[in-house]
């Protein structure tokens, strides 16, 4: 088991003939993950080359449109490898085409584009993770992003970060006991899955035993989650949260990651989730420790 | 990116909204001719980003124009929450009858925009906010429908606008929404929005925050706003460079890969500075994927011109980036750099390829240069070399 994505699940990447696009398309086909096409309007009917986990030879079909592909292959996650200035469009192709699972990789998106796809996406049938993500990850199972597959493999803790390096980090740390899934919700003002929705999704699958959720400072989907943790959730949240030491005003790396006057900063992200009990480390490598006790007490 | 206040005007006036521009200056004798050519009283006011500028004595009304001369020259030149007034903006004095407040933002939590507006209005909104929280209207906006006409006369009538400027107010709205989308700002707000003699409606201040991901994509016309001079020196140059930095105020400099590993770098440097006669992080870098030798140059160059900083640390976890690249690029930049690499470096390196790039350092045996495995252990190092 596993949120989201699993072996079944049949991927099509929107840019997969650009640079970012293909090399990601050869990492994600390496670790294992059904890559069955891609789109690009300008290149319908071609093909690209790539190679499987095993070295085989394969040759993706190009497709013109989201709807396509979908009828095509039975692709039910598209991840977007598509410039910021067309990414709106082409999640909201997606959308259209009824697209499960959509994942958007692009840093740069304009803000009230992702605004204007959320409110175009409520009352559908497709899942966004993203913008500004790394993607998600089913070790042994599947890769919808750009997480290193090669990091960690499977096991009982399920990951939630907005950030794409803490969470390879923490996969690191806790290599030994592997994930069941890794998520990266991503770092913008807006994103389409929420630490809560992830919460509630390891909450659900039977294979998760403990849950690490890693925050960084700006907005407050840190407290919102520990008042979801404190009412919903019953299996072990061990917590981070990064940007202590960020000033005021100044937005660090991630469009999302700032503090304004008094709001989003970390100290009152960690407090609200020890407040509902979670335990919060003080640096990544504590916040493992801490996990590391609760699964060697399973 | 922060407006100032005349910046925001001439964003208002492009989209209609009433508005008076006034006269921008950056000396005291400008500040005169502007108020001799404006006649009679003026306001003169300082243009820095931030809030509290009439409490710190930045915003003074003229009745003459030596007067106006006078009050430029004590605001020029005046620090204002940290930030040094280079220019006025000298304006018409309209004393509003009745003082509004009107906004619009990016609504994070519910992922949707929000109109604030209250008729209590006036420069202490927060106050008001807090003291009688029913006068403050918030309204949501669905980012896919935005503001029309009809919604405009929806949130007039909900903020109850007086009936004399009720028809001002709805175009307001409209064209304050205008600045807000075609703009892409995560923030428009007119505090006071003021009824003026002869109930005319009048935005007398502005505040605009621009989306930047927006500016780089289609906004190339933003880049106007930026005003070099008020950045900090090396926060320009590392721009130049195109790198995602940030000055503050340490010791030990930061370069990482990943905008979430490096904010967790500076906390751990901090928390490690504890031990070591309370130093701090100098600075955030992210690199990002850059293993190459340039970009590791470039980010060292903006780090060790930073006279403040004594050890700089590098933390990179290799995930797409190969450990090996990366040893290779700090190499390299080592040797671009020459005579210039002065200060100690700790390097931090994990993840993939990690046994390769350690062993390019040991080889390369630098004498600037300790590596330490762990994130923790490598700023203490950091810390305490830094407080040699």
């Amino acid at each position: 088991m596993s949120i989201y994505l699993n072996k079944d699940s049949k991927i099509i990447v929107q840019g997969i003939t650009g640079g970012m696009g293909a090399k990601h398309t050869a990492l994600m086909l390496d670790s294992g993950a059904q890559i069955v096409g891609g789109v690009n309007a300008r290149k319908a009917g071609t093909t690209v080359s790539h190679k499987d986990a095993s070295g085989a030879d394969v040759e993706l079909p190009v497709f013109g449109t989201v709807s396509e592909a979908i009828k095509e292959t039975g692709a039910n996650v598209s991840v977007l490898f598509v410039p910021p200035a067309f990414t709106k469009d082409a999640a909201i192709e997606a959308i259209d085409a009824e697209m499960p699972l959509i994942v958007v990789i692009t840093e740069g998106v304009p803000v009230q584009d992702t605004a204007e796809v959320w409110s175009y996406l409520q009352g559908k049938s497709t899942r966004m993770i993203g913008p500004n993500c790394p993607g998600i990850i089913t070790p042994g199972e599947s890769l919808a992003g750009i997480t290193p597959h090669t990091i960690a493999g499977k096991g009982p803790v399920g990951l939630v970060s907005k950030s794409g390096t803490l969470t390879y980090q923490m996969m690191y740390e806790l290599r030994d006991f592997g994930f069941s899934t890794a998520i990266g919700i991503g770092g913008d003002p807006i994103v389409g899955t929420t630490h809560i929705d992830a919460l509630q999704a390891f909450e659900e699958d039977p294979e998760t035993k403990v849950i690490v959720m890693i925050g960084e400072i700006g907005g407050d989907a840190e407290e919102r989650a520990a008042d979801y943790i404190k009412a919903n959730i019953t299996k072990p949240v061990v917590g981070y949260v990064a940007g202590f030491t960020a000033p005021e005003g100044k937005t660090m790396g991630h469009a999302g990651a700032i503090v304004s006057g008094s709001a989003g900063t970390a100290q009152a992200k960690k407090d609200a989730l020890e407040a509902v009990g979670v335990k919060v480390g003080k640096t990544p490598s504590e916040t493992a420790a801490l996990a590391r006790e609760i699964l060697q007490s399973l | 990116m922060d407006l100032m206040e005349y910046q925001a005007k001439e964003l208002f006036a492009k989209h209609g909204v009433a508005t008076t521009l006034g006269t921008v200056v950056e000396t005291a004798e400008e500040a005169r001719a502007a108020a001799e050519q404006i006649g009679g009283v003026t306001v003169i006011k300082a243009q820095v980003k931030a809030g509290g500028r009439g409490k710190a004595g930045g915003v003074k009304l003229a009745k003459t124009a030596d007067e106006a001369f006078e009050h430029a020259s004590n605001i020029l030149g005046m620090e204002i929450k940290g930030l040094t007034v280079n220019r006025v903006l000298v304006t018409p004095a309209t004393p509003p009858e009745e003082e509004y407040y009107f906004s619009f933002l990016l609504d994070r939590s519910n992922r949707q925009y929000l109109c604030i507006a209250s008729v209590e209005g006036g420069v202490e909104i927060e106050e008001v906010a807090k003291t009688n929280p029913d006068a403050v209207k918030k309204i949501g906006i669905d980012p896919g429908k935005g503001v029309d006409a009809a919604k405009a006369r929806e949130i007039a009538t909900e903020a109850k606008f007086p009936e004399a400027v009720f028809e001002q107010a709805v175009k307001m709205i409209e064209d304050l929404y205008k600045v807000f989308v075609e703009e892409d700002a995560t923030l428009v707000e007119v505090n006071p929005l003021a009824r003026l003699a002869g109930d005319k409606l009048e935005a007398l201040d502005g505040k605009v925050s621009l989306d930047e991901n927006a500016s780089e994509v289609r906004h190339p016309e933003h880049e106007e706003f930026e005003i070099r001079e008020e950045a900090d020196p090396l926060e320009a140059k590392a721009k130049d460079l195109g790198l995602n930095y940030v000055k503050l105020d340490g010791q030990v400099g930061i370069i990482g890969n990943g905008a979430g590993l490096v904010m967790s770098t500076l906390d751990v440097v901090a928390y490690a500075g504890e031990n070591h006669g309370g130093v701090k992080p100098a600075n955030f870098l992210d690199i990002g994927g850059g293993a190459n030798a340039q970009v590791m140059a470039n980010g060292l160059d903006v780090i060790l011109n930073d006279e403040q900083v004594k050890s700089v640390f590098v933390n990179v976890f290799g995930g797409i980036t190969a450990c090996d690249e990366v040893a290779n690029g700090i190499k390299g930049a080592l040797e671009l750099l020459g005579d210039k690499a002065t200060k100690p470096l700790v390097v931090r390196l994990d993840g993939n390829n990690v046994e390769q790039g350690r062993a390019i350092l040991n080889e390369l045996n630098h004498p600037l240069v300790t590596q330490v495995d762990t994130m923790d252990g490598a700023a203490d190092k950091a810390a305490e070399l830094a407080n040699a």
